[in-house]
């Protein structure tokens, strides 16, 4: 029984970004349309377990739209229609009876701004846990702290869990919106541009809290920085038009891409 | 070749410095208008009123003699008035508020709707007198009672707080609930916890100003029919009363010459009750005001 549980706690970092560790989303022939507007074609692609999926391509290409629709946030624009499937772990989300607040709990997200409540830093980090019904103050408490530990923040916040979370700085604003985003204990994680709005020094906070988050949890993320999708990810998919282009390690899609215009798009000749 | 030359330049620079100074001045002298006839109300007012204005005017019941004249029943039927008005616009517009702004669909219907409710706001409140005379009065049965002038101010300034309330809803950023749903909570779950409390100074702010407005109003009870001169204080919703409007109306328009003093003093009592609730708004907006 020890032995069992050891085996599989080592299982992913042990096979590495190489194998074939589960798929947790999926989408097959996804299609998307704002009104008339056909904003994703026939989306074709795996993320899988403990991985850092990135998702690049230029501005309008889809790529916000998609990560949007892998939980359903889409949906807010009332002229959207879909059609296809995106599974997660096996099951269609927008299947009938899927409610979109329990696919949200388990498939979180982080926005490209920095979006913190007006409240303490404590009630932002506790928001999604009460949501959810858990009013116990001791358990509230470890909730926190574990979640602003994860997103490595903890330390210099640790004093002033009172405070207006408005009162820190653009970097620390979006690690404490990744910190409310793992208090919901979720599986996925998806990253809009989780850095355009932030500088240097913060943009390497978070991508290095990215690479241990991973352990953990599977990430997808938006990126319009081709180089911050060569450092994090484990795969990347070019999107262009609303179609995927490639998708593939990242490692080959940075050197050798199959196609020319991810090589165009990736040498900067546009986009 | 330059086609912005000099000398073209300067033969015109004297003609548009002038423009520019008129133009000035004509704005002054146009908010001054305002200005000096606000200002010469309110020496009238006081210089009148004030002479009227002391205890025993606001602890008195009307009389046939000036000087024992008091506002009493008005001062006391009025808050009486406000006690129905204040929750059921309140409750209702903001209601209303949250239903066309977070749960309507943009439909023709929904648009119909929201730009027929600013509509409403335009509307006369006579007829809205006319309104709460045929349903309250009547159709109801609640005869000449707070409860029915109070529902028929509530109606009146309905439209005005349901404008207000869409706009304070509409000015939480959409990142901000965006930030809620992303966790699984649901919509009812979002507004309370993060759309009504950052709307809520917005709202706040235009409900008291429109309560003060049905403070002041009086076409729609004097259409209602409520007395004027009253000697005794009501004890529920279904009595009559009076308000501070109405008495001031009613002395205004007797012929002697020192009711038109107490009528004075009235208007101060009114405008005292109005600054007041104005400022409390003002506060609320600058105390709660947040910035994203």
């Amino acid at each position: 029984m020890v032995q069992l549980l050891t085996k599989h706690e080592v299982r992913p970092s042990a096979m590495g970004i190489e194998t074939n560790q589960a798929n947790i989303m999926q989408s097959h022939n996804f299609n998307l349309w704002y009104g008339d507007h056909h904003a994703l074609k026939d989306i074709n692609l795996e993320m899988k377990e403990n991985e850092v999926t990135a998702i690049i391509g230029p501005s309008g290409c889809g790529k916000s739209t998609y990560i949007k629709a892998l939980n359903r946030m889409v949906e807010l624009v009332p002229i959207v229609r879909t059609s296809g499937q995106i599974n997660y772990r096996g099951r269609n989300i927008f299947s009938n009876g899927y409610e979109v607040e329990e696919l949200r709990t388990k498939v979180g997200m982080v926005f490209q701004k920095p979006n913190p409540f007006p409240k303490s830093i404590y009630d932002n980090i506790a928001y999604g846990p009460r949501i959810h019904g858990i009013k116990n103050k001791k358990i509230l408490d470890e909730i926190v702290e574990k979640s602003l530990r994860g997103a490595a923040i903890w330390d210099e916040v640790k004093d002033r869990l009172n405070q207006n979370a408005y009162g820190l700085s653009g970097g620390q604003q979006q690690r404490i919106c990744i910190a409310r985003c793992l208090a919901i204990e979720p599986d996925v994680i998806l990253m809009d541009e989780p850095t355009s709005a932030l500088d240097p020094i913060s943009t390497l906070k978070v991508e290095e809290l990215v690479q241990q988050m991973k352990e953990q949890y599977s990430i997808v993320i938006v990126t319009h920085n081709m180089q911050q999708a060569a450092r994090i990810s484990d795969k990347t998919a070019f999107f262009l038009n609303g179609e995927v282009v490639e998708f593939d390690k990242t490692d080959i899609i940075f050197s050798t891409p199959s196609d020319q215009r991810t090589e165009d798009y990736i040498s900067g000749r546009f986009g | 070749m330059r086609y912005i030359q000099e000398e073209l330049v300067m033969k015109r620079m004297n003609k548009r410095l002038i423009s520019n100074k008129l133009w000035k001045f004509i704005f002054i002298v146009a908010t001054s208008f305002a200005l000096i006839s606000l200002g010469m109300l309110l020496y009238r007012i006081l210089t009148q009123g004030l002479g009227f204005l002391d205890i025993s005017f606001i602890t008195n019941f009307a009389s046939r003699i000036p000087e024992s004249a008091g506002i009493k029943a008005a001062l006391v039927g009025s808050l009486w008035l406000m006690s129905v008005v204040a929750p059921v616009s309140i409750i209702l517009g903001v209601s209303t508020a949250l239903y066309l702004e977070e749960y309507a669909k943009q439909n023709k219907l929904n648009d119909f709707i929201r730009i027929n409710i600013s509509n409403l706001a335009g509307v006369p409140s006579i007829v809205f007198g006319l309104l709460g005379l045929t349903i309250f009065v009547r159709l109801f049965g609640f005869d000449k009672s707070i409860l029915a002038a109070g529902l028929t101010m509530s109606l009146l300034i309905l439209p005005v707080i349901i404008v207000a309330a869409q706009e304070a809803i509409r000015a939480v950023p959409n990142e901000q609930r965006e930030a809620s749903y992303g966790m699984g909570a649901t919509k009812w779950q979002t507004i309370v916890r993060v759309v009504l409390p950052a709307a809520i100074p917005g709202i706040l702010t235009g409900s008291i100003l429109a309560l003060s407005r049905a403070i002041g109003e009086t076409a729609p009870l004097v259409v209602i029919g409520i007395p004027v001169i009253l000697q005794f204080l009501p004890t529920g919703y279904l009595d009559t009363f009076t308000a501070l409007p109405m008495q001031i109306f009613d002395w205004a328009k007797r012929p002697q010459e020192a009711f038109q003093h107490v009528a004075s003093a009235g208007i101060i009592v009114l405008m005292v009750f109005l600054l007041t609730m104005n400022s409390i708004a003002i506060f609320i907006r600058n105390k709660f005001q947040k910035r994203y």
